[in-house]
């Protein structure tokens, strides 16, 4: 087992560690936690792009570099992700540990001081930020923004999500939309700044060698600055039990050769607690998320439809996506193709044989997670937004105790809800 | 079988020769779940012209790729499967000069091994599960072809190298691959699956003698002598050309730039090259160094900007990439900028803090198993011992990397590959 403890570091900061010599790095990890919305999504993710360009002490990325390089190539990454309806804005912090370093070095601490001082002591005057970095960092993040047509699945994914969820947060991506961004102005950044430091939930991770007790001296002393503030709760995801009619279809063309194909389904509830998200986790590897699974067998190698067909559920938001890649031509079998597995899983057609080998990969991917830095800050994050605290040690066991029946279960209440298609351009 | 121990980054490595010439590494980690093996050929997409008994032949492009789809079938199905339905993560990756086949699991561990020993020295298959792989293999093809980051490597290496097979793509093109027949696989497998030109490297909770008995009892136990391998002919020190563009569906223009510099000579000489040219590289332009600042700062690049070396057999370069509104300007930057380091010298201090930071790099890296075994099969292959690093960077002063730097960045060696946004059509 690889425990994690947990502290109050004040109200509505949290400090969760894991001690282990595992590893060759330390990671430490500040997020703060965010409602996804459209109005805010394209401030939160260019917030910490600006507050990493620079800090009073280190005011430029070459004086950041040479710190972090000082401290053996440590990194400091801003990183905004999405859970459900939530935004989580982090920096990643990951250090080589201490006993790679020369005797007597010591980095969490240096490391600890440097996160703190980029999240709360920003090159400027203390009102504002530098605005050549707002505008440099506005820039980049609509190029992100734009670019986002550069990876066809992934786009074809925000594509559904945006169609289907509209009106819902979950509609919104990760980095908000070109429009927002376009009209961001320094003020109104650093208003949000302010906003976000006095009322944003803070969740603090550490795995690495050192004891929680001077983990957490390291991350007081470093966030000292951090107001006191009325912070709110972990920020709540809408559920949309089913599909609001028909079938809704959307489609765009583009000068591709290869087609993508995704289908977004309503789960009829959320996954939360541990024997959920146990069942949830094992009828997904069934259907379509692992080498073993309904889709990967059937529709890629079986009947060679496209070249990948996976499935993902968002566990607290009850949304599911089956994506692929897909020859123009094979649009229409696919998609038959891709339900008629789905409804092989709810009338329980599901060998013993299937059922087994997802089981395993599913633990498996839990048991080696404990053994991946990024793999176990992920898995924590997730527990922490939605406000559960169950270990994977406990979730791979709780998978292996899934019924046939329990998996039969989550299939049957999963609605198709709208389909995208990526079709390509006529010569 | 011998144990080295490597204290100042805490690993220790295991290493046996079997009759047979296969080698094999273990790295042992008592505190880990996981467990990863990682079975690899010297053989990749450039080898398409060799000598199997007296004669040479001419294997289509692509066809070690193809290969490697095609060996995941068995007599009893496909073992991709049976590595999956154990509960391994099962999965393969063909390169310019390897083909390495590897699973993660966290149970087991033998099966695994087993099955995966077992495939990967048994082909199987016929004209018709050959002929039906096309489809697949075509399908991954456009996939890529789709994909401005590999078009844009792909035009670079063309633009670098002039006959070394580096510059095709690995898994060849939808024609090519339509002349692979079963006959061809086999005999690729019967060139290059030899175990004395393979290695198998293991990390994880696991007793390296164990390892090697299951080699021994699963793997032909002949050794077999190497086979002679055309990589054309000698390339000239500077690029082929010098630059090259096209249109795709991209927000915004994507470029690559690389420099061709002369390998180190085989064996320690070109790791130490590796880490060197790495390291002048990151002190010209990587993200601490002023030319990055400056080219931020005018909006020239942004947090997609990477640079570093990289080799394969015969071939080095120094590679740099990202977005950016004018990549002409960077190249041009960059240039100016290495004029100047000739006239100036590079700064020691910020010299001294990289080398600090490429250590780090390095070690954060051995967190990963995969990058553990790759990278000991792929010095193993070059000749090399990777755990030397630490040695090789107290030894490397500022003057190698200005040295380095001196030799290399001139306009002569460099080129640029372009994808620009298609224009706005009405």
């Amino acid at each position: 087992m690889l425990p994690i403890t947990e502290r109050t570091i004040a109200p509505g900061v949290t400090l969760r560690a894991v001690q282990t010599n595992k590893f060759k790095t330390s990671t430490l990890a500040v997020t703060f936690l965010e409602p996804l919305s459209e109005e805010t999504a394209s401030l939160n993710a260019l917030l910490p792009k600006v507050l990493r360009r620079g800090t009073r002490t280190c005011p430029d990325m070459e004086a950041l570099s040479a710190a972090l390089d000082d401290l053996y190539g440590g990194s400091i990454e801003p990183v905004v992700r999405k859970k459900g309806e939530v935004q989580c804005v982090s920096f990643w912090g990951s250090f080589l540990d201490d006993a790679f370093v020369p005797p007597g070095t010591r980095l969490l601490e240096p490391a600890a001081a440097l996160l703190g001082q980029i999240i709360l002591d920003p090159a400027g005057d203390g009102t504002a930020f530098l605005p050549e970095y707002v505008e440099s960092e506005k820039a980049n993040l609509l190029d992100k923004i734009r670019g986002e047509i550069n990876d066809k699945l992934q786009y074809a994914m925000a594509c559904l999500r945006r169609t289907m969820c509209a009106g819902e947060a979950y509609g919104v991506g990760r980095l908000g939309s070109e429009e927002r961004a376009a009209a961001i102005t320094g003020q109104a950044l650093y208003a949000r700044y302010q906003d976000l430091l006095r009322t944003a939930p803070v969740y603090l991770y550490y795995c690495g060698s050192a004891d929680i007790d001077r983990v957490e001296a390291a991350f007081r002393s470093a966030l000292a600055g951090l107001p006191e503030g009325d912070r709110r709760a972990i920020p709540a995801t809408r559920l949309v039990e089913a599909p609001a009619g028909e079938v809704r279809r959307a489609s765009e063309a583009m000068d591709v050769t290869q087609g993508k194909l995704v289908l977004g389904f309503r789960a009829g509830r959320r996954y939360r607690t541990l024997e959920e998200v146990a069942r949830a986790t094992l009828f997904n590897a069934v259907f379509g998320g692992s080498t073993n699974s309904k889709l990967f067998l059937n529709v890629r190698e079986k009947l060679s439809l496209c070249y990948f067909a996976s499935a993902s559920l968002a566990m607290t938001k009850g949304v599911m996506l089956v994506y692929s890649g897909v020859e123009f031509a094979n649009f229409q079998r696919a998609e038959e193709e891709i339900l008629s597995q789905l409804r092989a899983c709810r009338e329980g057609n599901i060998t013993p044989e299937e059922l087994e080998a997802a089981r395993l990969s599913a633990v498996s991917s839990f048991r080696a997670a404990l053994d991946a830095q990024g793999r176990l800050e992920e898995y924590w994050l997730n527990r922490f937004f939605s406000g559960t605290d169950f270990p994977p040690e406990e979730l791979a066991e709780a998978i292996s105790r899934v019924t046939l029946e329990e998996v039969v279960e989550v299939a049957k209440a999963i609605r198709l809800d709208t389909i995208f298609t990526l079709t390509g351009k006529e010569a | 079988m011998m144990t080295r121990e490597y204290p100042r980054i805490g690993e220790t490595v295991f290493e046996e020769v079997l009759d047979n010439g296969l080698h094999v590494f273990v790295f042992p980690k008592p505190e880990f779940g996981k467990s990863y093996a990682f079975f690899a050929t010297r053989y990749g997409g450039m080898d398409t012209r060799f000598r199997l008994g007296d004669k040479w032949l001419d294997t289509p492009m692509g066809i070690a790729h193809y290969l490697e789809h095609k060996m995941f079938d068995t007599p009893d199905g496909n073992a991709l499967q049976t590595l999956s339905a154990a509960g391994a993560s099962p999965n393969a990756f063909t390169s310019t000069d390897i083909t390495g086949y590897h699973f993660e699991c966290t149970d087991k561990f033998w099966d695994n091994l087993r099955t995966l020993l077992t495939f990967v020295s048994v082909p199987y298959f016929t004209e018709e599960s050959v002929e039906k792989e096309q489809g697949i293999i075509a399908q991954e093809i456009r996939m890529y072809e789709d994909n401005p980051g590999w078009q844009v490597y792909h035009m670079l290496m063309e633009n670098l190298y002039v006959h070394n097979p580096v510059r095709n793509s690995v898994a060849g093109s939808v024609e090519s691959i339509a002349e692979i027949t079963a006959e061809t696989l086999y005999r690729c497998h019967e060139a290059f699956y030899t175990p004395s030109n393979m290695v198998l490297c293991v990390a994880g909770n696991v007793d390296p003698e164990e390892v090697c008995a299951l080699a021994r009892e699963i793997l032909p136990g002949e050794n077999k002598p190497a086979i002679p391998r055309d990589r054309g002919a000698d390339e000239p020190r500077e690029a082929g050309a010098p630059y090259s563009e096209r249109t795709m569906a991209v927000a915004t223009p994507l470029f690559q730039m690389g420099v061709k510099v002369r390998p180190g000579e085989d064996g320690p000489a070109q790791l130490r090259q590796r880490l060197l040219g790495d390291l002048a590289c990151e002190a010209l332009m990587g993200s601490s160094s002023p030319l990055y600042s400056r080219l931020y700062a005018q909006g020239l690049i942004n947090s997609s900007f990477y640079c570093g070396y990289s080799d394969d057999p015969g071939t080095a370069f120094l590679i740099v990439g990202g977005e950016s509104k004018d990549p002409a300007a960077i190249r041009d930057a960059i240039l100016a900028e290495a004029d100047r380091v000739r006239a100036e010298g590079l700064d020691e201090g910020l010299f001294q803090r990289l080398k600090k930071a490429a250590y780090g790099a390095y070690v954060r890296g051995l967190n990963s198993f995969e990058n553990l075994c790759v990278s000991q099969a792929r010095a193993y292959f070059a000749g090399q011992d990777p755990w030397t690093f630490p040695e090789l960077y107290d030894g490397m002063t500022r003057q190698d990397a200005e040295a380095f730097l001196r030799d290399w960045l001139r306009p002569e060696h460099v080129t640029l590959s372009v994808i620009r946004p298609e224009e706005a059509e009405e």
